[in-house]
């Protein structure tokens, strides 16, 4: 009966809310930006109606875009990116005047670029499960993007860890877009092998271990995101690849023994790479005190914990703190600066909406009716707030320091494009999750009349 | 699979709470401890581009601004600007990003605006969306008698020399003048130039002269004679001798226990000294260290270091300015009590005894105020960043380091030494000047002696106490009578004719 009810249950599409919610995020970032020249410069920026203008074109444009193609998306998830994405803008435009240099223009154009690709991913991605017939094909895309930064000519190392490729002037993180490509790849493996990798086990005390020869994933997974931490020492992108696929594994299979297989096995990764690589010994050494090297290796973290510290409850507001004193201020550590001039207020109100984003993702999981649906959106949640841990655990000293960008915030094309597909993946699947059934089982209509019909409606 | 898609959405619930509960503590509970570290550039830099109060000093009309911070076109916003500065750089101090000396250090809560006097300054501030502006210190020292000071100083000892003047009002404990020469421009160290700083603070912390330190605090040194007004104290306070009696004395003396000329003390031709017995007055007047050692035996090192340390040696008694050199009446050698020998040489200030040119006017200072010691300060008032008196200094009885009477007849002794001894150049016509002389063996041969001069005026009823060091004087003989003495008169004169 309640399963009838739910099946009975149409979600409306609340394109209005959407709308009254984006426009309270272009206030906030629109208002940020204006923030910003007026305590830096004591005057409102010169080009506020141009860059406010473009901000809401864009935001507009993609409102549309939801509105024609994925109507019944998730409505909250478009505005708390609009206003991650402004409240970035602003902070990158605060330290631009800090620092004299000019990202938040550049920045503005990998939005525009990440709006683009949004869009095109909505319009061309009528339905996500076309998506499961490229789950090799995507696999062997993320690899060859992840081994480009070690390729001679193109190959780029930035701050000791060589994830990026330069193509002219052009920097990018092939690893951001490895990251989508890798959720694609395991959750098209995963709905197809999960019942093999499900039910053949032995129980040792409560838990149900996975058998041998289906270790071989687990195992190739593991190495990929152990060369990820010694080839390119990105210790972050080694951790978060990992535990993007233990997350996806979990939840395909249903089973904790492959948490607790895949997390001895990470651990026991980490343990020996602590040993041998003297850069995750450093990053360690730095977390367990970065005072005792405040003006070499702990330099960076100790300017984060004092712009935190100097920001307090409520901020020194916008233009009246020094995040120009942290390193990266612009990109890994924006936290900091947030946290400087904003406060905690402002970081656990930015903490609640990347909060938001993952609820969103993983309810847009629970419903959606397909298998295939399911894991991508788990796996990009996971993947999400994962980064988010790791990079805000990181500046705020919470575990040890992994380079990783703040999705939305940071400064960084890569991150930022692969965000907004990431974003529009998420709203496509919500929007079939929530779209009507199609009325199959019309009483009046003789089923024989045609040629196919719906026998599953709801994945399990 | 919803229940393990459940299950991950408590385990991301469980890292954002961990991630909530971390930055609240570090930004909440631990700020205030990360807000304080010295080591915080930000919380250094934060100060330094604040408006910072000001350094003023003397009453009325006749104030005058030491330190202020002018609007300064550059991200720091103010520059500090210091109006006399080497007449006052050994008080002021001087400011740089993240760190400062004298005054400014001392009170840098109160000039930066950080301390709690301030609160309500703050809340105003904060109403009218204005910066923190720091508030004021009003100092003790009278402009004129430190003009005087300096300028007598710096003439009697040249541009090479080294020396100090402290002036102490003895009623209250108010210091009224302090110079340490050579000096520098505390200006050209608040630049925000960090690498002219950085060359300006080498060549001054490299000078042999050292420039750097305030010796009227920083620097001991034997106090020769004028430590005999300590000895004349302890003796009188113990009934030993009174001011009318005759005392032993001798042209040498061999002190007890020892051999050789090393060990015989003389008068270095001073022939008033030579009789067996002479008048207390002659001792003084003439400063017979013969005298004198026989006095400090006959007392014994405990009585003449209580004395001493009564008049606050081996202690530190001043709180505005760090660091100090503490003065020293020696607690023995190797653990054990000072014999005969030691004992005598102290007597007339030599052995280890040690004074710094504050603590040598501390003692005048007690002396001229019928025997009560008075803390020593250089901080009036604390003031708002509108000149309202937030606290003002209560002068502060330290103890009684003699009875009203053994001042009395010290103080007779040394209007004697004065009118009729070694202490004639600091004679006021027309006032009487307590006043005693000090030439101090550096126990160096071939070495140019400290000269010294301690005094008070009038001697009845004292409204200065002075102390003079005189540590080099580059091509002048030095004597502490003759070069001190003037000295002394002059910065006296420049109080009493106020």
């Amino acid at each position: 009966m309640a399963n009838a009810l739910l099946l009975q249950f149409v979600h409306r599409r609340r394109r209005g809310a959407e709308l009254f919610l984006l426009i309270l995020a272009l206030v906030v970032g629109i208002g940020a930006y204006a923030a910003v020249g007026l305590g830096v410069d004591g005057e409102v920026p010169t080009n506020l109606l141009g860059y406010g203008g473009w901000l809401a074109a864009l935001v507009i444009a993609a409102h549309v875009v939801v509105r024609l193609v994925a109507p019944y998306a998730d409505p909250v998830l478009l505005p708390i990116v609009a206003a991650l994405n402004g409240i970035g803008l602003a902070m990158i435009h605060r330290i631009d005047l800090a620092l004299d240099q000019g990202q938040a223009d550049q920045q503005l154009i990998w939005m525009t670029i990440g709006v683009m690709l949004f869009v095109a991913t909505l319009v061309f991605l009528r339905d996500h499960r076309l998506l499961a017939r490229f789950t090799y094909t995507s696999g062997l895309a993320a690899l060859v993007l992840l081994m480009l930064p070690m390729l001679p000519v193109i190959g780029n190392e930035v701050n000791g860890a060589r994830i990026w490729i330069a193509i002219g002037p052009l920097g990018f993180q092939p690893g951001e877009i490895a990251k989508v490509l890798l959720v694609i790849t395991f959750a098209g493996y995963f709905v197809v092998h999960r019942d093999a990798l499900a039910l053949a086990g032995r129980r040792v005390l409560f838990v149900d271990f996975p058998r041998g020869r289906d270790l071989g994933p687990i195992l190739v997974m593991w190495g990929v995101s152990l060369s990820i931490l010694i080839l390119q020492k990105d210790l972050g992108s080694s951790l978060l690849f990992f535990g993007l696929f233990l997350i996806m594994l979990y939840v395909a299979t249903e089973r904790p023994g492959w948490l607790v297989v895949g997390g001895a096995l990470f651990f026991g990764g980490a343990a020996v790479a602590f040993r041998l690589f003297a850069h995750v010994q450093q990053r360690v050494d730095i977390w367990l005190d970065p005072f005792a090297d405040r003006n070499g290796d702990g330099y960076q973290l100790v300017q984060s914990l004092y712009g935190f510290a100097w920001g307090g409850l409520i901020g020194r507001g916008l233009g009246e703190g020094m995040p120009g004193r942290v390193p990266e201020a612009e990109s890994d550590f924006i936290m900091a600066a947030i946290g400087e001039e904003l406060g905690l207020t402002a970081v656990i109100a930015l903490l609640l909406l990347y909060g938001l984003i993952v609820e969103r993702a993983l309810r847009a999981a629970l419903i959606s009716r397909d298998g295939f649906g399911k894991l991508v959106a788990t796996g990009l949640a996971g993947v999400f707030a994962l980064q988010v841990f790791v990079v805000i655990g990181g500046v705020t000293r919470l575990i040890p320091l992994t380079g990783l960008t703040t999705p939305f915030l940071s400064y960084g094309g890569s991150s930022l494009v692969a965000n907004w597909v990431i974003i529009a993946l998420l709203l496509r699947i919500s929007d079939q999750a929530r779209r009507p059934l199609p009325e199959a089982t019309d009483e009046s209509e003789d089923p024989d009349l045609f040629q196919t019909q719906v026998v599953k409606a709801v994945g399990r | 699979m919803n229940r393990p898609i459940r299950t991950v959405s408590i385990f991301c619930m469980f890292l954002f709470l961990a991630l909530m509960v971390n930055i609240t503590y570090l930004q909440f509970w631990h700020a205030e401890e990360l807000n304080t570290d010295p080591l915080n550039a930000r919380v250094a830099e934060a100060a330094f581009s604040r408006q910072r109060g000001e350094i003023v000093t003397g009453e009325g009309r006749e104030q005058v601004t030491l330190a202020r911070s002018t609007e300064f076109d550059d991200q720091y916003k103010y520059l500090r600007v210091y109006p006399k500065p080497k007449l006052y750089a050994n008080i002021t101090g001087y400011l740089t990003l993240g760190s400062q000396t004298g005054i400014e250090r001392s009170q840098n809560t109160v000039l930066s605006g950080e301390d709690p006097r301030l609160f309500v300054t703050r809340l105003i501030d904060l109403a009218q969306n204005q910066s923190n502006k720091g508030g004021n210190v009003l100092l003790t020292l009278d402009p004129d008698a430190q003009q005087a000071a300096y300028d007598t100083l710096l003439q009697t000892i040249g541009p090479d020399g080294e020396g100090s003047v402290v002036a102490i009002e003895p009623k209250t404990g108010r210091i009224l003048a302090m110079v340490s020469l050579p000096t520098y421009d505390p200006n050209l160290l608040a630049t925000h130039d960090f690498g002219e700083f950085n060359a300006v603070f080498q060549d001054l912390d490299q000078d042999d002269r050292e420039p750097l330190v305030n010796r009227a605090i920083q620097t001991r040194l034997f106090p020769g004679s004028t430590f005999k007004v300590v000895t004349a104290a302890a003796a009188i306070e113990n009934g030993l001798y009174a001011v009318d009696d005759e005392v032993p004395s001798g042209a040498t003396w061999q002190t007890p226990g020892t051999t050789g000329d090393s060990n015989v003390i003389d008068n270095e031709g001073r022939f008033l000294c030579n009789p067996e017995e002479i008048s207390f007055r002659t001792a003084m007047a003439q400063s017979c260290n013969t005298a004198f050692a026989k006095m400090a035996v006959e007392l014994g090192p405990e009585k003449m270091r209580e004395q001493a340390e009564a008049f606050g040696f081996n202690s530190d008694y001043l709180q505005d300015l760090s660091p100090q050199a503490q003065s020293v009446y020696p607690t023995g050698v190797d653990g054990e009590e000072l014999n005969d020998a030691q004992t005598a040489q102290t007597g007339f200030g030599q052995f280890e005894v040690q004074s710094t040119p504050l603590q040598m006017a501390m003692v005048v200072s007690a002396l001229a105020n019928r025997g009560t010691l008075m803390r020593p300060y250089l901080v009036d008032e604390v003031q708002s960043a509108e000149y309202e008196t937030l606290e003002k200094t209560e002068p502060d009885e330290i103890r009684d380091a003699v009875s009203p009477t053994t001042a009395d007849q010290v103080t007779e002794l040394m209007v004697d030494t004065v009118d009729n001894g070694t202490a004639f150049p600091a004679a006021i016509p027309g006032i009487s000047v307590a006043g005693k002389t000090g030439t101090a063996q550096r126990g160096v041969e071939g070495k140019a002696p400290y000269g010294w001069f301690v005094s008070f005026a009038p001697a009845e009823d004292a409204e200065v106490a002075i102390a003079v060091m005189i540590q080099e004087a580059p091509g002048k003989e030095i004597a502490g009578g003759a070069l001190g003495g003037p000295i002394a008169k002059a910065v006296m004169e420049a109080i009493l004719n106020d």
